[in-house]
C-alpha cells in the first residue's frame, strides 16, 4: 500500500535508528511534525534558535558516535542552520539536516518563506539535494544517512517540499544505496604504507602528530599501541586531544598557534613528522614555509583533497586512521628514541605550561578544579581565550572527550552543543566552558536545557571582554581597545586603554539570567570557592547549574605564535 | 610547482539540477582560475560530460581533481592534459558593415584556414553582413579571431568553447 512522503520520511528515521530528532516548528514542517505525533519512539527536543538547534545536534553526534539529525521550516529557519552546518562540515560531524520547502509549484516565486537552501548551503555540506520526485525519497534518505556517516563524515542536507511531503509512493526504505560518484575510502594501500613505515624507521627525531580523525575512527587504542610499541612521542591538534592520555609519558601536548612549547619545538626539530587525521591547519603550521623544516612528512588521512593541499608531503597514505594504524601495528618494533625523548622533557620543563598566580583567580585554577571534581565526562568549549585555556589545562583523555569548534570557530557552539552531548550522553556528566561573550550567542538555549532536564554544568570564564580579539588589540594594536569590552557604553571615552574603577556594570547578571529560566546560577570570585562550586553544580542532575567564573579583565593566553609567524616564534610571556 | 598553463579535465556528472552549479561554484570558492568549461548529455541520458580548462600550476591541478573527485555528484574525473584527444570549439562571427572587397578578404581568410585542416565556412550572408562558422582548435579560432578584430572594425564574436573526445589513433587539440 502507497503512503505519504511525510510518513515515509518517519519510516526511515526508525530504519535508521535515530532516537532523538532536533526540530524547530514552522509552516512547511508542521505536516512531517503531525506524523512524529503518533510515535513514541523518537524524542523531540525544541530548542530556541536553529543555529542552537544544529550545533545541539553536533553535540549528540560527537557522544554518540551516530548521525546528528535535523527537522527547521523552509525560509528563515533554513537560513538560521548554515552557520552550525558549515561547523559541522569543517570539523566533519556527521548530520542529516532536513529542511521543509515551499511546494514545488511555488518555488522560484519568492514565496513566503522560500529560499535557495540547497544553493546557499553547498560549499559547506557534503551533500545537498532538494527532493524533487516522490519516488526518489527513499533513496534519498537513505543516501543522506550514508554519506553523513561514511568516510570523512559531515553535514548532509536533504531539501523537502510540501508537495512531495504529501506525495503518496511506494512504502520501500531501501537498505542499502549504491552511489556510483561516491566511493568512500575502505582499505589502504598497503604499498604506500610500507613506504610511509620505513621512512619512519629512518628518523631519529620521530613526531606523531594527531588529529581529530583519529577519534573520528575510534583508533584512539591503536594509536596508544603503536606510539608504545615504536617509542615515538605524540603531539595533538586540538581536534586530536585526547588521543593520549594527558599524563601518557609519550604525550607531548598540543601544538599550534597556543600549543606547548615542548610540543611546537619537537614539531619544528623532527626529521620525520608522521601525522595522521590532520589537514594542516594553518592554526598548526603557521608559516609554511618554515614549518617541521627538518622534517620529511609523512600524512595519512582518509580525504585525499587534504593530503598536499598545505602541506607538500612526502609520504602521502589515503586511509581511515584506524584500518592504517592496525596495518602499521603489525610491523611496528621499538625504535631508539630515548635521548629524543629526554630532550623533548627538557623543552617542557624549560617552558611549562602555566599561569602568572599573583592575579586572583586565574583560568588555570579553574581548569584544574574542572580536572579534580570532573575526573571523566564530556568537556565542551565554546571558542576564544577559554577554549585555548581548556584545549591546554583540560586533561583529555580517550574516556575523557573534549568538544570543541576546531575549524570554524563558532561562537555559540559550546552551550547548545554540551546540551546536546549530554542528551546523547545522559549518563555522563558534561562541563561546558564558555566565554562570557559566546554564551550570550545562545544563552537562549538554557530554556531547553531546563525544558529537556539537562543536568549539565556550564563554567562561564567572564573577563567582561571579547577576550581573545582583545588579546590581540592588547600585543598587537597598543591597547587600542575597540569593539570588544562588553561593559562598554556610549558615553565611556574614545581612547580607552583598558578598565578602571569607573567602568559602568556589567550586563547581564548570568546568576539571575539562569535563574530566571529555572536553572542555578552561582558567582564565583575566589579560588577557594571554585571546588566548591564545582561541587555543588555536580550535584543538578536534571537541570543545568551555570557557574559565573570572574576573571582578571586583561589575561591572556600563552604561548601563542602570531598569525603567519613561524611555530617556533612563540610568545612565551 | 610546475608553472601556470592551460590544463584540460573531462568530467562525468549525474545530469541533474544544481551539478553545474556546484561544479562551477568550486571554482569560485576556491579562487581557481576557470578558463573553459562546456557541457552537454553523453549516450546516457542521465549522465552529463563536461569539458574543463584552467590555468594552475601543478599543486593546484592536482587538487582542484581530487576536490572534483569528492563530489558526490561528480562520477569520474579525467585529466585530459597530456593525453592524445580531438578538441575543437564553434565560434561564430558575424563580420558587418563590410564592402565587397571585404567579403572577398574574408573568403581569403575562411581558404587559408581551412587549408591547415578543419572546419571553416561562411554561412550566412546579406548586402553588408556576413557570418562565419568555424569550428577548429581553440588556439585557431584564438587566431582567427584576432585576426578578424585587426582586419575588420565592427564584428560580434560568439564562442562556445572547447569539447574534447579522447583519441584512437589520430589526435588533434
Amino acid at each position: 500500500m502507497d503512503i505519504t512522503g511525510k510518513k515515509l520520511f518517519v519510516k526511515a528515521l526508525q530504519e535508521e535508528n535515530v532516537d532523538t530528532l532536533f526540530a524547530y516548528p514552522g509552516g512547511y514542517v508542521t505536516d512531517i511534525l503531525d506524523e512524529l505525533y503518533k510515535t513514541d519512539a523518537i524524542r523531540i527536543v525544541l530548542p530556541r534558535h536553529e543555529q542552537a538547534l544544529v550545533h545541539e545536534a553536533e553535540g549528540y553526534a560527537r557522544a554518540t558516535g551516530k548521525p546528528g539529525v535535523c527537522l527547521v521550516t523552509s525560509g528563515p529557519g533554513a537560513t538560521n542552520t548554515i552557520t552550525a552546518i558549515t561547523d559541522a562540515h569543517y570539523d566533519s560531524i556527521p548530520l542529516v539536516v532536513v529542511t521543509g520547502q515551499v511546494s514545488q509549484s511555488l518555488i522560484g516565486n519568492d514565496a513566503f518563506q522560500e529560499v535557495d537552501i540547497v544553493g546557499m548551503t553547498r560549499g559547506v555540506v557534503k551533500y545537498g539535494v532538494t527532493v524533487r520526485d516522490r519516488k526518489a525519497l527513499g533513496r534519498i534518505l537513505k543516501m543522506a544517512f550514508y554519506i553523513a556517516t561514511s568516510g570523512k563524515p559531515g553535514p548532509v542536507l536533504i531539501d523537502f517540499p510540501k508537495d512531495v511531503q504529501l506525495a503518496s509512493g511506494s512504502p520501500e526504505y531501501p537498505s542499502e544505496v549504491h552511489i556510483r560518484g561516491y566511493k568512500p575510502n575502505e582499505s589502504v594501500h598497503v604499498g604506500q604504507l610500507k613506504k610511509a613505515y620505513k621512512l619512519l624507521r629512518t628518523a631519529k627525531h620521530p613526531i606523531i602528530l594527531a588529529g581529530g580523525g583519529v577519534h573520528l575512527s575510534g583508533a584512539e587504542e591503536q594509536l596508544r599501541q603503536f606510539a608504545e610499541t615504536m617509542h615515538i612521542p605524540v603531539v595533538t591538534t586540538i581536534m586530536g586531544k585526547g588521543v593520549l592520555a594527558e599524563d601518557h609519558p609519550l604525550y607531548v601536548g598540543n601544538s599550534g598557534m597556543h600549543g606547548r612549547f615542548a610540543a611546537n619545538t619537537a614539531v619544528s626539530e623532527c626529521d620525520v613528522l608522521f601525522s595522521i587525521g590532520t589537514r594542516f591547519n594553518d592554526r598548526i603550521t603557521g608559516d609554511l614555509n618554515e614549518f617541521a623544516p627538518h622534517a620529511k612528512i609523512i600524512h595519512v588521512d582518509i580525504d585525499t583533497a587534504s593530503i598536499s593541499r598545505n602541506v607538500v608531503v612526502d609520504v602521502p597514505v589515503v586511509s581511515d586512521a584506524k584500518l592504517a594504524l592496525e596495518k602499521l601495528l603489525e610491523w611496528a618494533e621499538p625504535m631508539k628514541t630515548r635521548r629524543w625523548r629526554d630532550q623533548i622533557h627538557l623543552w617542557n620543563e624549560e617552558h611549562p605550561l602555566g599561569m602568572r598566580r599573583d592575579s586572583g583567580m586565574t583560568p588555570e585554577m579553574i581548569m584544574q578544579g574542572i580536572n579534580e571534581v570532573f575526573p571523566t565526562g564530556i568537556f565542551v568549549t565554546d571558542v576564544g581565550q577559554h577554549q585555548m585555556w581548556a584545549t591546554q589545562y583540560i586533561t583529555a583523555s580517550p574516556e575523557k572527550q573534549m568538544v570543541t569548534s576546531g575549524g570554524l570557530g563558532t561562537m555559540g557552539f559550546g552551550f547548545p552543543a554540551a546540551i546536546g552531548a549530554k542528551i546523547g550522553a545522559p549518563d555522563k556528566d558534561v562541563v561546558c566552558i564558555s566565554g562570557d561573550g559566546g554564551m550570550q550567542m545562545n544563552m537562549q538555549e538554557l530554556a531547553t536545557a531546563v525544558c529537556e532536564g539537562v543536568g549539565l554544568t556550564v563554567c562561564i570564564l567572564n573577563n567582561q571582554y571579547l577576550g581573545m580579539v582583545r588579546q590581540f588589540q592588547q600585543l598587537f594594536y597598543g591597547k587600542r581597545y575597540i569593539d570588544t569590552c562588553l561593559r562598554h557604553r556610549k558615553d565611556c571615552p574614545a581612547n580607552c586603554k583598558g578598565p578602571s574603577e569607573g567602568c559602568p556594570p556589567y550586563v547581564p547578571d548570568f546568576v539571575k539570567i539562569a535563574e530566571s529560566y529555572g536553572a542555578k546560577g552561582i558567582r564565583v570570585e575566589r579560588e577557594e570557592d571554585i571546588i566548591p562550586a564545582l561541587k555543588e553544580a555536580k550535584r543538578h542532575t536534571d537541570a543545568p547549574c551555570l557557574i559565573e567564573f570572574m576573571i582578571a579583565t586583561e589575561e591572556i593566553v600563552l604561548p601563542m605564535v602570531k598569525g603567519g609567524n613561524p611555530m617556533s616564534e612563540m610568545l612565551l610571556k | 610547482m610546475g608553472k601556470i598553463k592551460n590544463r584540460w579535465i573531462a568530467l562525468y556528472v549525474e545530469n541533474e539540477v544544481g551539478v553545474l552549479a556546484k561544479v562551477s561554484g568550486l571554482f569560485s570558492a576556491k579562487s581557481y582560475n576557470l578558463q573553459s568549461l562546456t557541457v552537454g548529455t553523453t549516450e546516457h541520458e542521465d549522465i552529463s560530460r563536461m569539458t574543463i580548462c584552467v590555468s594552475s600550476d601543478d599543486i593546484t591541478f592536482e587538487q582542484i581533481k581530487k576536490q572534483l573527485n569528492t563530489m558526490v555528484e561528480v562520477i569520474k574525473v579525467m585529466d585530459l592534459t597530456d593525453v592524445p584527444i580531438h578538441m575543437k570549439e564553434i565560434l561564430f562571427a558575424k563580420i558587418k558593415d563590410i564592402t565587397p572587397e571585404e567579403q572577398t578578404k574574408v573568403f581569403h581568410i575562411i581558404e587559408v584556414f581551412a587549408a591547415s585542416g578543419g572546419h571553416i565556412r561562411a554561412i550566412d550572408i546579406g548586402e553588408k553582413d556576413m557570418i562565419l562558422e568555424s569550428a577548429l582548435t581553440e588556439r585557431r579560432n584564438n587566431e582567427l579571431a584576432a585576426l578578424l578584430r585587426k582586419t575588420f572594425k565592427r564584428i560580434d564574436i560568439v564562442r562556445g568553447g572547447a569539447v574534447a573526445i579522447e583519441a584512437i589513433s589520430t589526435s588533434c587539440r
